[in-house]
């Protein structure tokens, strides 16, 4: 228990900070939404009215306070461009974002343990060096040219997949689905390889241990060993990663839904960005920086789960 | 006489380092008949764990059995045969117990299903029978509330506690031979007489073959029916137990005899020791491979190898030793 208040803790230090300082930056950029809002034939006393009118024109400490006030309140404010309660906004998207981050994750993992392993057992040998190859090959391509390159491909001149129509999860699974598999695909290109080294690493540790000996010397075979005596512990840095993967990824990927046009996360801070559309932007960024503190949460759980040693120290302490 | 349960023949491990070739084991042969216990002897880096690890299959993928070794087990020769033959071998027919119970039990692993899935493999034993043989297992070797213990994990027992749930994954699959790795080397002084004598024990009720690796002379003396001294990857002097420490030949042996502590001698006396350090295995002296520590020896012993040669007195008795000690001279007038 009092483990979860030390984590709230951490969460309201972070949510401060981050709201803060976005405040701040978002401030200095040039132009606001009042241009965007009065179109552009407006006149400038226009624009100064609107700016009243939406109280942009005060100092931007005032206004933060302001808005911390409301947000303490549960009132996370609407949107100056197209008056949406702002946590309708992200709501709405953010089952998107989330599909698209598991879709991602599991392509990433049914990559990365297989060859993580299979690196891991061959370690120094021709398949080794040949799963890092690819590997950083698959890394070093940026994600927006592997989305391009995946559509160029796969929809375009195979024809297996649509290029970009997303449907919702009323219109049925597959062609729910359907318009996840190439972006989830370009993200998982890069996340793979990173998830794959690192437990190749822990794997070739695990591998030397005497208890690993000690399995091969009851007779088990092979992929008995491996799968249940070597992955578990050999996982708790991939884990690590992995919860830092889907922090990133939870809040959307700007450029792949962007690429995509998956109405996710992502694309709604973008758009917020370019309209100067301060309090989506405050909101989203919230949204983020719960998400990844939440998932972080979740993993440090997980360890418990995948560890006994750390249960009992828990109980203990 | 019945055909021996294990026979070495000539067996050697070489492991290929940056810096050469290092032979770990050396030609070492040796027979045990079933039944038997056979001590083997030797300080660190002497070998023996490495050929421990040889007749079990364990080696890492950078070792190489030369050609010309031969370890036949039960009429069968274990280097030859194919990966799963060899598998099949390993519980039922050879158990392995290692030096250190703090990393030879799975951390994230249940000990009830350390126990029984050997079982689960090689006879197919169904879970719930598999648990009811491990909580027996554990009540043989003295854990107490083994109900409770064959749910929890390594962490929560002690070391001396550890080492016995090794022993019973060991015994899980009634293993022909049982070969102990310095058992009792990473544990408290206080534990260690109680995990040798539930060997010791283990072994006499199941007429069980056992090979007993320690440093420490002493822990075979009253244990074991045979015992061969390793120096350097080979084994320098074997024999029944009885013969070697009545009528040690070999200057190895009397050195490691003499540096045991003994209750006999007066307070305050200098402990003895070997003095130097056990030669480089990449390029081995061309002679005796203790001529570099021995105080008896001369030209010939650093220029050719000495051969093993029986004792005069029991032919089982053999030691290789170019100057060896008179067995009928006391220990005092050789110091």
């Amino acid at each position: 228990m009092r483990y979860v208040l030390k984590r709230v803790r951490r969460l309201v230090v972070v949510i401060f900070a981050v709201t803060l300082f976005t405040f701040l930056l978002v401030n200095v950029l040039p132009g606001d939404v009042a241009y965007d809002i009065a179109g552009q034939d407006a006149s400038e006393e226009e624009v100064q009215a609107i700016r009243a009118d939406l109280g942009l024109d005060r100092p931007v400490m005032v206004r933060y306070v302001e808005w911390l006030g409301d947000f303490v309140q549960g009132d996370w404010g609407r949107s100056f461009r197209t008056d949406e309660p702002v946590v309708e906004a992200i709501l709405s998207r953010f089952p998107v974002s989330l599909e698209l981050m598991l879709v991602a994750q599991v392509f990433a993992l049914i990559l990365a343990v297989p060859f993580g392993i299979i690196a891991a057992y061959r370690a120094g040998r021709t398949t080794d060096r040949a799963i890092a190859t690819a590997g950083f090959m698959s890394l070093s391509i940026p994600s927006f040219m592997a989305a391009i390159l995946l559509i160029l491909i796969v929809s375009l001149n195979l024809g297996w997949l649509p290029t970009s129509e997303y449907e919702p999860l009323s219109e049925g699974l597959w062609a729910n689905l359907r318009a996840f598999i190439l972006p989830a695909l370009a993200i998982a290109m890069a996340e793979w390889v990173i998830l794959m080294r690192v437990l190749r690493a822990d794997m070739i540790g695990v591998l030397q241990q005497d208890y690993i000996s000690l399995a091969r010397a009851k007779g088990l075979p092979v992929w008995h060993v491996i799968l249940r005596h070597a992955l578990k512990p050999a996982s708790f840095s991939m884990i690590t990663v992995l919860g830092l993967q889907i922090g990133n990824l939870v809040g959307g990927s700007i450029i792949i839904e962007s690429i995509f046009a998956l109405p996710g996360v992502g694309r709604l801070l973008i758009n917020a960005i370019y309209a100067r559309d301060f309090i989506v932007v405050q909101g989203v960024v919230v949204f983020i920086a719960f998400a990844y503190v939440m998932v972080n949460f979740i993993v440090d759980l997980l360890y418990a789960v995948l560890d006994p040693r750390i249960r009992t120290e828990r109980a203990d302490g | 006489m019945a055909a021996p349960l294990l026979e070495l023949t000539n067996v050697s491990t070489h492991f290929h380092s940056p810096a050469g070739r290092v032979r770990a084991v050396d030609g070492v042969s040796v027979s045990l008949e079933a039944g038997q216990t056979l001590g083997l002897v030797g300080e660190s880096g002497s070998g023996k764990s490495v050929l421990a690890r040889t007749i079990m299959g364990l080696l890492p993928s950078y070792a190489e059995i030369p050609e010309g070794s031969a370890i036949t087990f039960d009429g069968q020769n274990l280097l030859t045969m194919d990966r799963k033959a060899r598998r099949a071998i390993s519980g039922p027919g050879i158990g392995m117990i290692f030096q250190d119970p703090m990393t030879s039990l799975n951390p994230v692993m249940k000990i009830g299903q350390q126990v029984y899935e050997g079982m689960r493999h090689h006879f197919g034993t169904s879970k719930a029978a598999g648990r009811q043989r491990a909580i027996e297992l554990l009540t043989e070797v003295g854990i107490p509330q083994p109900d409770v213990r064959i749910d929890q994990f390594p962490h929560q027992l002690s070391g001396g506690m550890r080492q016995r749930v090794a022993i019973a994954i060991a015994l899980a699959c009634e293993p022909k031979l049982l070969i102990a790795d310095e058992p009792t080397t990473a544990l408290d002084v206080t534990v260690q007489s109680g995990i040798l004598d539930l060997l010791q024990r283990e072994q006499r009720d199941r007429g069980m073959t056992l090979i007993l690796i320690t440093h420490d002379l002493g822990v075979v003396a009253g244990r074991c029916d045979q015992v061969a001294v390793m120096y350097a990857g080979g084994i320098v002097e074997t024999g029944s137990t009885r013969s070697l420490f009545a009528r040690t030949r070999m200057r190895y042996t009397q050195a490691l005899l003499d540096s045991i502590p003994r209750l006999d001698r007066p307070p305050h006396e200098r402990l003895k020791s070997i003095g130097g350090r056990p030669p480089n295995l990449i390029t081995p002296p061309p002679g005796c491979r203790f001529a570099p520590r021995c105080a008896f020896s001369d030209a010939q012993c650093e220029s050719a190898i000495p051969p093993m040669q029986a004792d005069e007195a029991d032919a089982t008795h053999s030691f290789a030793c170019w100057h060896p000690r008179d067995p009928e001279q006391t220990a005092e007038e050789v110091a």
